[in-house]
C-alpha cells in the first residue's frame, strides 16, 4: 500500500518496525515530529527529555539495558548532546541506537546551518542520509542493524526538505515489529563502560578499527550506488539535494552516496574513472569535496556552488549555467516582481504575553540578554526589545558576564519557561552562587511555544499524555536560594513595570516570573476594544506594539476584530485614552 | 502522465499545510508519483509560507522549479504575488479575494498593493489570474479558516479527478467533526470555478 509520510513520520514508522522501544527527545524544528510520531506507536515508551544531552543519555541508557533506542534532534541539540555522542562512541552500546539529526539549510528556524556531517567525521561515528521519506523507513532499519554488527550509535542525517517533505512509502498494513525479544541481558563489563583514563585508552583502538571495518562496509553496501548515465558528466551527490541534481542533470551518471561517513575510497576512485568530469553537489560545507580531493580525484565542487544557503533545482540550474556545465537557455521564468512587495516576517501573535513583556522593558530602556523560542520574535521592528540570541541558554549566563564585565546599562535575561528546564538551570545558579546582580526573567506561557506546543516539565503531562508531577517553578527559584522572586500577567503593565523597577535597583540575584498562558494555545478571545474615532488622533503610539490587528486608517487606527484576542494590551498604552473595552 | 506542479502560497495559519496535504493525496489517489514540501516552525507565526506539492510520472525534487509552477494557489493576494518568478506564460493563478495586511503596512510604512496591481503583476508573469472571494464562500460554509479548501475546490475542475475522489481525501485527512463543513466548502469552490 502506498501512502504519503512526511520524512519524520517515515523515519519514525521505521525505527518502530524496527522493534525500537525507547525515543527520546527535545522539541526542534525540523526534527520535533519525528519523537511525535514515534510517540503514538502502540507498545513503545517515548518522552521529551528537557533538553538534548539527557534524551541521549536516555537513549544510550535504553541501549544499555539491550532495548533498541531512537534519539531525534534538531543540528544545533546535537552540540547539546555532543558531549554524550562521544563517549557513547567509546564504550558501545548493547542494543540498537538510531540518533535522527536534522539540519536546517537555509535556517528556516536555527539560529546557524551547521553542517552535521562534519560531527560523524568529528566523533566517528557512521551516518546515513536518506533521499525521500522511502529511504527514511528503510534506512532506519538498516542504522539499527548497522549499530548493533559494529556495536557504535548510528546517525541518520536530514534535512529540513527531508524532514518536512512528504512523499510515497510503502506500508505493509500487516506489517509488526518483531516480539519483544527475551532483552539482550544487560552485562557489567567496567572496561567497556567506564570510561576511565586506563579504560578510555584502550577503547580508542577499538573505535579506529571499528571505523576502518565501516569504510570496508561502505565499499560494498547498496546505499551508495552509481547510477549509471552518460559518461561527459558525473554527479556526488547524497539526501535532497540528489534529487534536486537528478531533475537539473537528467541524463548524468551519478554516485548517490545513501552513507556520507565513512566514504567509499574504491567506489569514488571507479566512478571517478568512468566519467571525464566529476562534480560534487551538496549543500553547506565541502564534506564529500575535499575528502575526494585527497584522494588525488579532480573535481568541480564549491568553485560551482554556494557554501552557505539552501539548494534547490532553481540554485542548482542557475550555478550550473554561470559555471558553462550547462548551457544557457531562454529561461521561461516571469522576472523578479517590478511591484513593491511588503515583507512578512513572522510576529509575536495577538494576545501573546511576551508583547507587553517587551512594551515595558522597552520603556524601560533596558538591554535585554534574550534566548531562543517565541520571545526571540521581540527583537523584530517594531518592538526591538531584544538585544542579543545565540543559543538555547545562553541568555543568564550571558547577562551575568555583562554584568562582571562592568556594562553601565540596566540589563536582564529573558528565556522562557521550556528554554530553562533545557539549560537556563546551570547559569540561573550561577548568578547566585557567584554574587550577580543579574535579574532573570522567566517568559512563562507554560508550554513550547515556538515548535508547536510540546509538554515539558513544567506542564504536568508527559509526552504520551500522562499526568505527571508539574514542577513548580516559583517554588524550585525559592529553593535554590533566590529571595527575590516575583510573579505576574506581564499583559498587566502597571504591576510588571513596578515589579520590574524594584528588581532592577535590587543588587541581588533575581528573578520575575512573567506568566501569561500561551495565546495560540489558549485560544482566550475576549470582546475586542472599540477606538473612538473622535478622541483617536492617530499617533500611531499603539501600531509600537507591534499587534497585527491593529492597522492605521487614515484618520485613526482601526481594530481587526477578526484577529484580536481582546488581551486590552493595546487599551494600557493608548496615550489618548481613545481605546476602550467600553468605548462606543 | 504529464506533471503539474503547485505552489501553495499564504500566510502562516491560513491552513496551506493541510491544503497542500489534501491535494497530495488526491494526487497520489489519481496515480501520480506526488512530492511535497512544508514549511513549519518560525515562519508559522504569521510570517510568509508557501508549500510546494508535486504530481508527476516520476518526481524527484520535493521544490518546484522558477518559471515551472502550472498553478499557483494564493490564499492572500500580496502572498500570491510574491511567488512570481515561480511561473510561466502557461501558468494559472488561483487568488483568493483577501488582504492581510502585513506589519509593515499595519504601521503606514509600505503600501498595500492595489487589486489591480496584483493583477498586472501576475499576468506579466504571464499566464491566466482567477481571482475567488474563498474567504467569504469558507465563511458561508462555516468558517473562513476553510478558503484553502475552498480554492482546492475550484482548481480540482482544472486538474481532474471526480469529485467523490477529492471529498474522500478531505474525510480522511480532516479530524471528523469538520469533514463535514469541509467538504460543503470544497464543493462551493468546486461549483465557483465552473462559473
Amino acid at each position: 500500500m502506498k501512502k504519503l509520510m512526511t520524512g519524520n513520520e517515515a523515519l519514525a514508522y521505521g525505527a518502530y518496525l524496527s522493534g525500537v522501544r525507547v525515543g527520546a527527545a527535545y522539541p526542534g524544528t525540523p526534527s520535533t515530529q519525528i519523537m511525535e510520531k514515534f510517540a503514538t506507536f502502540p507498545g513503545v515508551y517515548a518522552e521529551w527529555a528537557p533538553n538534548e544531552k539527557v534524551a541521549m543519555d536516555v537513549g544510550i541508557g535504553a541501549a544499555f539495558a539491550g532495548t533498541r533506542a531512537l534519539v531525534s534532534t534538531k543540528h544545533v541539540g546535537l552540540n547539546v548532546a555532543a558531549d554524550s555522542l562521544f563517549y557513547a562512541v567509546y564504550t558501545g552500546l548493547n542494543a540498537g541506537l538510531l540518533i535522527a539529526c536534522a539540519d536546517d539549510p537555509g535556517m528556516h528556524s536555527s539560529q546557524n546551518e551547521q553542517d552535521s556531517r562534519n560531527y560523524a567525521k568529528f566523533v566517528k561515528v557512521p551516518m546515513l542520509e536518506p533521499s525521500d521519506s522511502e529511504e527514511a523507513r528503510q534506512f532506519a532499519a538498516t542504522a539499527l542493524e548497522m549499530s548493533e554488527t559494529f556495536d557504535t550509535p548510528v546517525i541518520v542525517r536530514f534535512v529540513t526538505r527531508i524532514s518536512h517533505s512528504s512523499s510515497v512509502v510503502d506500508v505493509d498494513p500487516a506489517a509488526v515489529p518483531p516480539p519483544a525479544k527475551e532483552h539482550k541481558p544487560y552485562k557489567r563489563e567496567i572496561g567497556k563502560f567506564v570510561m576511565v583514563p586506563g579504560n578510555a585508552r584502550r577503547r580508542h583502538p577499538v573505535v579506529e578499527e571499528r571505523i576502518r571495518k565501516l569504510r570496508e562496509y561502505a565499499e560494498s553496501t547498496p546505499l551508495n550506488r552509481i547510477e549509471p548515465g552518460n559518461d561527459r558528466l558525473g554527479i556526488v551527490a547524497s539526501g535532497v539535494v540528489y534529487q534536486h541534481a537528478r531533475e537539473v542533470f537528467p541524463d548524468a551518471t551519478f554516485l548517490r552516496l545513501g552513507m556520507v561517513y565513512p566514504l567509499p575510497e574504491k567506489l569514488l576512485r571507479e566512478f571517478a574513472g568512468r566519467v571525464k568530469k566529476v562534480l560534487v553537489i551538496e549543500e553547506l560545507d565541502p564534506f564529500f569535496e575535499e575528502h575526494i580531493r585527497l584522494l588525488g580525484i579532480q573535481v568541480a565542487g564549491k568553485d560551482v556552488f554556494p557554501i552557505v544557503g539552501e539548494f534547490s533545482p532553481t540554485l542548482i540550474r542557475q550555478a550550473a549555467v554561470k559555471a558553462g556545465i550547462l548551457p544557457a537557455e531562454v529561461s521561461g521564468s516571469s522576472p523578479a516582481p517590478a511591484l513593491d512587495i511588503p515583507v512578512r516576517p513572522p510576529t509575536l501573535c495577538p494576545g501573546c504575553g511576551h508583547r507587553g513583556m517587551f512594551t515595558v522593558l522597552k520603556e524601560a530602556g533596558v538591554v535585554v540578554m534574550g534566548d531562543i523560542g517565541c520571545y526571540t520574535l521581540g527583537a523584530a521592528s517594531p518592538l526591538e526589545a531584544l538585544h542579543f540570541c545565540g543559543c538555547m541558554g545562553a541568555s543568564i549566563g550571558v547577562a551575568h558576564g555583562m554584568d562582571k564585565g562592568g556594562v553601565p546599562d540596566r540589563h536582564v535575561a529573558v528565556i522562557g519557561d521550556s528554554t530553562l528546564f533545557h539549560s537556563g538551570l546551570h547559569p540561573l545558579i550561577n548568578t547566585l552562587y557567584n554574587q550577580g546582580k543579574t535579574t532573570t526573567i522567566i517568559a512563562d506561557n507554560g508550554t513550547t511555544g515556538m515548535t508547536g506546543h510540546q509538554h515539558h516539565p513544567g506542564t504536568g503531562q508527559t509526552l504520551q499524555k500522562q499526568p505527571t508531577v508539574k514542577v513548580d517553578l516559583e517554588r524550585m527559584v525559592r529553593a535554590l536560594g533566590f529571595g527575590k522572586v516575583d510573579v505576574c500577567d506581564p499583559n498587566e503593565m502597571d504591576d510588571f513595570r513596578k515589579i520590574l523597577e524594584d528588581h532592577l535597583k535590587s543588587d541581588e540575584a533575581s528573578v520575575i516570573i512573567a506568566r501569561r498562558p500561551c495565546a495560540l494555545q489558549s485560544r482566550e478571545k475576549r470582546t475586542p476594544p472599540r477606538i473612538d474615532p473622535e478622541l483617536c488622533t492617530n499617533c500611531g503610539t499603539c501600531l509600537d506594539i507591534g499587534c497585527s490587528p491593529l492597522v492605521q486608517q487614515e484618520d485613526c487606527v482601526s481594530i481587526n476584530e477578526a484577529m484580536c484576542t481582546g488581551c486590552g494590551l493595546c487599551v494600557q498604552v493608548c496615550p489618548a485614552e481613545a481605546i476602550g473595552q467600553e468605548a462606543k | 502522465m504529464k506533471k503539474i506542479d503547485y505552489l501553495l502560497a499564504g500566510v502562516g495559519g491560513q491552513g496551506t499545510i493541510l491544503a497542500s496535504r489534501i491535494l497530495a493525496s488526491a494526487g497520489l489517489e489519481l496515480g501520480y508519483d506526488v512530492k511535497t514540501a512544508e514549511v513549519h516552525g518560525m515562519a508559522q507565526r504569521g510570517g510568509s509560507v508557501e508549500s510546494h506539492v508535486r504530481w508527476g510520472e516520476k518526481v524527484y525534487s520535493p521544490l518546484v522549479e522558477h518559471g515551472m509552477a502550472d498553478y499557483l494557489i494564493g490564499f492572500e493576494m500580496v502572498e500570491a504575488a510574491r511567488w512570481l518568478t515561480y511561473l510561466n506564460k502557461n501558468s494559472v493563478t488561483l487568488i483568493n479575494r483577501f488582504r492581510i495586511p502585513p506589519p509593515l503596512v499595519n504601521l503606514g510604512k509600505a503600501r498595500y498593493p492595489s487589486e489591480k496591481d496584483i493583477e498586472n503583476l501576475l499576468r506579466s508573469g504571464g499566464g491566466e489570474v482567477k481571482w475567488l472571494n474563498a474567504a467569504e464562500m469558507a465563511e458561508v460554509a462555516g468558517n473562513p479558516a476553510m478558503a484553502g479548501v475552498v480554492l482546492l475546490g475550484a482548481l480540482s475542475n482544472l486538474v481532474g479527478g471526480g469529485q467523490e475522489v477529492w471529498l474522500q481525501v478531505i474525510k480522511h485527512l480532516v479530524p471528523a467533526r469538520f469533514v463535514e463543513m469541509n467538504q460543503k466548502a470544497f464543493l462551493a469552490g468546486r461549483g465557483a470555478g465552473r462559473e
